[in-house]
């Protein structure tokens, strides 16, 4: 029965979210053209040829920027914009009085818009096969089968890590200048400026003990089909998911506590 | 059984103040001043099923703050409440069921889909079967008068529309308490009266608790055999609206269209001038000396037309609280 229920919710949700992303057409148009740091990327590792000196040849590295482009643009998490302009304009009000936590209207937008993404990607891919044929190429079913569950699984990941900043505008009107200051140790961490195997070892280590290579490298090799270790890289993603979803809870009740005390 | 019960009920905030200019800004950041506002001081009252009660209060008087503590999106800060046998500040699920709250001046539909859209979600969220949910929608949109009109998106509707499209919203799940909080905000005459018929319809068919909230002394003397009136946080008066009236309202309201035109002045000692424009003037006169000052006018001033009746409450209550706060500040009456 409760399932049956959440499906519903899942359903009319996701559906009507869909519907309001669909208005949004050109406005995600535009963020999917503002995702292409990775494309920049790969011409200019391309150009200056410092994939060599990683020893990563020019194919490995065509192949990891472009999967990253791809797991860039379906990793997108805007949850702390909403949700704070939601808390500010009360708009958390009509949500909060209704039997369904409001973070899952939220997380049903985020997909939402990954599905109205689908078509634009496509069409940006097949532009710049049509302008350089040499980069795409065809991956393996397991690629493909392991990169798309690993770019959802770093997509929770990075959706539960902004449910804990954004928690924190239960506390700060602004807290969304937080998640600012986490896009730089994103950007560099993560490897969408450049693949973890260029760091240096101890910037390596220092960056793999962090949850940023697992939101955008791990699932980028694994779509590229490099060797990668897939069973440590879908358990460290699990392993921070289990300490982010308690904390995240822990904060977001204590953030609507904070909420009702002051004045919802 | 009582539906609604508040004992106590207090409700305070902790601002911090900040002097303007550069000085104040400095201050600001460096040594914050903090102030405790109350916003609902020991209020006590209780609601029957099925009661329809008007809540009234000039603007920052603690009305929202009550509601939003009923519906349980504040916590109250004292004082002990229970609503359809639920501690609201918990917000469980079988409460939230329960309840609904409506604000003028908020919206819970998706602003760029079509309002059918919403009551889908919101028929899944609550767990009506799809043919339920149809059939209710369909129920409620003719009582509402909706129709092509749930097909539009939210964003081109009217304002009557886009209130009407709310509150089947907030009905879909057959509330049996329903919070409202100025529903007719900004509607024309004509959809206010529609708002007003189809909430004493509702209220009168499903038996369902209403507390309305509204600045339209229209809307509670249409709906609402009993008043609560709170002024800075304090219940005032619990009880008929007549009674009300009768409490507050030791003058009687003399209408009078004059033949001439006469200074405000000419009227000194007749009454409380409440209006006078050109011809029209608008008196209100102690209710054991009305025969005696009306005779008066009519010998001394050519009238046209004389009307005698109650003073609207608006202006009852805005007379009873500034004379309160004048009385608090210690003028002279």
């Amino acid at each position: 029965m409760r399932v049956r229920h959440g499906w519903r919710v899942a359903r009319a949700l996701l559906v009507s979210q869909y519907a309001l992303m669909l208005e949004y057409r050109a406005e995600i148009v535009l963020w999917a053209l503002s995702g292409v740091l990775p494309l920049i990327m790969l011409g200019v590792w391309s150009g200056s040829g410092a994939g060599a000196g990683a020893g990563l040849s020019p194919q490995q590295i065509s192949r990891y920027f472009l999967s990253a482009f791809l797991v860039r643009q379906f990793t997108v998490v805007w949850l702390i914009h909403v949700f704070e302009e939601d808390a500010l304009q009360g708009r958390l009000s009509p949500f909060l009085l209704q039997p369904l936590a409001p973070l899952w209207r939220y997380l049903a937008a985020h997909f939402s818009e990954q599905a109205s993404r689908v078509p634009i990607v496509a069409v940006m891919l097949l532009a710049l096969g049509l302008v350089a044929p040499g980069l795409l190429w065809l991956p393996s079913a397991r690629s493909l089968l392991l990169g798309l569950v690993a770019i959802q699984a770093a997509f929770l990941l990075r959706f539960l890590l902004q449910v804990v900043v954004t928690t924190l505008c239960f506390w700060s009107e602004r807290a969304a200048a937080l998640d600012r200051l986490l896009l730089i140790p994103y950007l560099f961490l993560s490897g969408l400026v450049a693949p973890l195997e260029t760091f240096p070892p101890a910037v390596r280590r220092l960056a793999m003990a962090t949850p940023f290579p697992w939101m955008v490298d791990f699932p980028a090799r694994l779509l590229a089909g490099e060797e990668v270790n897939a069973t440590l890289g879908f358990a460290a993603i699990a392993a921070w998911c289990l300490l982010l979803l308690p904390i995240g809870r822990w904060l977001w009740l204590a953030g609507l506590r904070r909420y009702s005390a002051m004045g919802a | 059984m009582t539906i609604i019960q508040a004992r106590n009920l207090s409700k305070s905030y902790r601002i911090s103040e900040k002097q303007p200019g550069l000085a104040g800004s400095l201050r600001h950041l460096l040594r914050r001043v903090h102030r405790d506002v109350v916003a609902v001081d020991q209020i006590s009252f209780s609601i029957e099923p099925g009661e329809f009660v008007g809540f009234l209060g000039p603007n920052g008087a603690g009305k929202t703050t009550t509601l939003k503590m009923l519906t349980g999106l504040i916590h109250p800060s004292g004082g002990e409440l229970q609503v359809a046998g639920h501690q609201p500040w918990r917000r469980q699920a079988r409460f939230l069921r329960q309840i609904t709250l409506v604000m003028g001046n908020r919206q819970q539909l998706i602003w760029d889909l079509p309002a059918l859209d919403s009551l889908q979600v919101n028929a899944a969220v609550y767990g009506l079967e799809p043919v339920a949910a149809a059939r209710r929608i369909r129920e409620l949109a003719e009582m509402l008068e909706l129709g092509p009109e749930l097909q539009r998106p939210v964003r081109k509707l009217s304002l009557g529309q886009r209130m009407k499209a709310e509150l089947l919203a907030a009905l879909l799940h057959s509330p049996s308490v329903l919070f409202l909080d100025e529903p007719t905000l900004g509607l024309d005459v004509n959809a206010r009266v529609r708002v007003r018929d189809f909430l004493a319809d509702y209220n009168r068919q499903t038996g369902a608790t209403v507390l309305l909230t509204s600045h339209d002394m229209g809307d509670i003397t249409a709906l609402c055999p009993r008043v609560l009136l709170i002024h800075e946080g304090q219940l005032f008066h619990d009880g008929s609206l007549a009674l009300l009236t009768q409490r507050l309202a030791p003058c009687r309201q003399v209408r009078l269209e004059l033949a001439d035109l006469h200074p405000s002045e000419a009227f000194a000692g007749f009454g409380q001038i409440e209006e006078h424009h050109g011809h029209l003037l608008r008196l209100l006169v102690p209710r054991d000396q009305l025969t005696e000052r009306v005779a008066a006018l009519l010998e001394r001033f050519s009238v046209l037309d004389l009307e005698v009746g109650d003073p609207p409450i608006e202006d009852l209550i805005g007379v009873l609280f500034r004379s309160r706060d004048a009385a608090a500040r210690g003028d002279s009456p």
